[in-house]
């Protein structure tokens, strides 16, 4: 459960989210769906904790990102904009560095890095070193190494990013295994038929602002529009441009 | 620290995979240093030695005119042989480098002996060029002699003591010892050792910032529930043991090339055993903490991977500095200067091979200030981890 309230940040003059409040439940999907630089990545930041928020709260299962931050940050697993993986380890070993990291109780460690490799479908290439990985291999290693130590609440910033249809498709299916599962998943994308094929709810951003928050029939009738990419474009000429 | 731990471990097994590390810690930075030094000082020794056992071959002009003059140069080493034809042509060849030094004797020479006339002798060289001034030196050395021998003649024939020209009889004593002859020249090798140590780490310090930052995996590293500090000080950790694994084996290169180095024939006996080499680890290798947070620090203000090994690569020169203005000041060890790094571990590690008795003060005050100025250089790279603008 993530609950983001009156969130603001900016970079020197670079007003990057202006106010921004939302909640993503349990056992849902919600999707951060804005065009480039609308302050998705950067709300998304604030959440798992590597950038601080001048103003506004966000919470994660009750824990404040900026009060207790680790704390924060072992109820999240997640899939930064880009991530790389360490060239010279195995799919594996980059998933068991994560495992340690997380400090899971040595014995288990073998068996949830297996887990997650199997849950993935990475088998073929678990035991190869990441160089020279394509990127959906690379997304999904990165996938796994996020979701070892079973966190309820999966953040991911533009996943489908670079994948092929193949790809993407697995992707999704993977996110609804974990919201079958009751997870929390936050997503960001600008590929509005990836967010209308995939989630519950849709928060709407632009300019650093929400400019819709609500299902995707919600928003259908919002906007008036019946075809959600006219109302994804109605939407963001709803938020009145920073100055 | 168990995070400590897992990087420290990841990093160690991350580098022993990848070539780039490997070639410099474990070969460049360690072999690069002793060969150089073995080839240098091998090159000189040769030149130094064998030229003076060496019969020295000179061209004489006008030998006709000093018979004997000629014969007390081939008893003493030199062979006498015909030079170029006129006094010109002898200046020409010195000039183009055919001959090193020429000696001319002029049609005179017999005369102005007999007259008791200081008779002219020239020798005509390049003092430019160090290699005909040494064979030059040897020519005007054996000259000198020749010069002594007649007028020590001149005085017993007319009664008086050769002993008169003699007025002073200046003697040195030198108290140098063997090994500290060697001192002078080993003396620039605390450098090879700080520069193996620092190239050993270097790859590491790099990578835990602007590395991992280029390859994208900083970000979700910085999204684990651990303490930024325990990750850097388990980078900085890692960075060390590779400096002291290539310290170790720069000091094993260097023990074994010194027996291949022809010092003995120079007066020296360095002071080089396995003792030394054990101690001279144990002396440098606390300065591996001060280099790893350093480069740490230097690569976490870069951009790339290739703007910080520019960065990283100035951090090699920085220990020289104080090295270089003490070699020249010729300031002696005290226990002021055990407090600076790099000149602490210099200066510990010339009087180790002087074999000089090894002062426990010096050593303590060098060991605890470099780990303190290491301690607050971590400090502050764990700092500058937990900016936001670390991730660029």
């Amino acid at each position: 459960m993530i609950r983001v309230d009156g969130l603001r940040k900016s970079f020197g003059e670079v007003k990057a989210v202006r106010g921004i409040s939302f909640a993503a439940e349990d056992g849902r999907i919600t999707g951060l769906l804005g065009p480039n630089g609308a302050g998705k990545s950067t709300t998304l930041r604030i959440l798992y904790t590597v950038l601080k928020p001048d103003s506004g709260t966000a919470v994660i299962d009750g824990i404040d990102v900026v009060g207790d931050e680790l704390a924060a940050r072992s109820r999240i697993g997640t899939l930064p904009h880009g991530s790389g993986l360490y060239p010279h380890l195995t799919a594996r070993e980059n998933i068991a560095y994560y495992a340690n990291l997380y400090e899971m109780p040595a014995d288990i460690i073998d068996a949830r890095v297996q887990t997650v490799i199997d849950q993935l479908d990475i088998n073929d290439f678990a035991d190869r070193r990441t160089k020279g990985f394509s990127q959906g291999q690379r997304t999904k290693v990165s996938l796994a190494r996020s979701l070892v130590h079973e966190p309820q609440n999966i953040l991911l910033d533009e996943p489908s990013n670079g994948l092929d249809v193949m790809a993407t498709r697995s992707l999704r299916e993977l996110i609804r295994q974990l919201k079958a599962a009751g997870k929390c998943v936050l997503f960001s994308s600008h590929v509005m038929q990836e967010v209308a094929a995939l989630c519950d709810d849709i928060v709407i951003i632009a300019e650093g602002k929400v400019a819709l928050h609500d299902s995707p029939d919600g928003i259908r009738d919002a906007t008036g529009c019946a075809d959600l990419e006219e109302a994804f474009v109605k939407a963001i000429h709803m938020v009145e441009p920073a100055e | 620290m168990n995070t400590i731990r897992t990087v420290f471990i990841k990093e160690i097994t991350d580098n022993f995979r990848d070539r780039r590390t490997l070639m410099t810690a474990l070969l460049m930075g360690p072999l690069f240093g002793p060969i150089l030094f073995a080839f240098v000082i091998n090159l000189s020794v040769k030149q130094s030695l064998s030229n003076e056992s060496e019969a020295l071959d000179l061209p004489v002009i006008g030998q006709e005119n000093a018979p004997n003059l000629v014969a007390y140069l081939q008893s003493s080493n030199i062979n006498i042989k015909d030079g170029p034809a006129t006094r010109k042509e002898a200046i020409d060849a010195v000039t183009n480098g055919v001959h090193d030094v020429v000696i001319v004797i002029p049609e005179t020479f017999g005369a102005d002996l007999a007259e008791l006339t200081p008779a002219t002798v020239e020798v005509i060289t390049d003092q430019a060029n160090t290699q005909a001034e040494r064979e030059a030196r040897r020519a005007r050395r054996a000259l000198q002699a020749y010069n002594q021998e007649l007028a020590a003649m001149r005085l017993t024939i007319r009664g008086v003591s050769p002993l008169v020209m003699r007025p002073l009889n200046i003697d040195e004593v030198d108290v140098s010892t063997p090994s500290g002859r060697s001192a002078m020249l080993l003396g620039m090798l605390s450098y090879f050792f700080i520069f193996a140590l620092l190239t050993g780490g270097m790859n590491l310090a790099i990578d835990a910032t602007a590395g991992e930052r280029e390859r994208g995996s900083l970000e979700p590293l910085l999204c684990l529930p651990v303490k930024r500090d325990h990750l850097i000080f388990g980078k900085i950790l890692a960075a060390c043991l590779f400096m002291a694994i290539s310290l170790s084996l720069s000091l094993t290169c260097f023990f074994f090339t010194l027996k291949f180095m022809p010092l003995v024939e120079l007066g020296m006996t360095p002071n080089f055993g396995p003792l030394v080499v054990v101690t001279a680890f144990l002396l440098l290798v606390p300065f591996a903490l001060v280099g790893a947070s350093l480069m740490t620090m230097v690569a976490s203000f870069t951009k790339s991977f290739k703007e910080a090994q520019t960065w990283v690569s100035v951090v090699l020169l920085a220990p020289t500095l104080p090295i270089l203005v003490v070699s020249i000041l010729m300031v002696r060890s005290s226990t002021a200067l055990m407090f600076v790094p790099s000149l602490s571990q210099h200066l510990l590690l010339v009087g180790l091979i002087k074999n000089e008795p090894i002062n426990t003060l010096h050593v303590i005050v060098s060991v605890g200030a470099t780990l303190l100025i290491g301690a607050a250089l971590t400090w502050i790279c764990a700092r500058l981890y937990r900016r936001e603008g670390l991730l660029g």
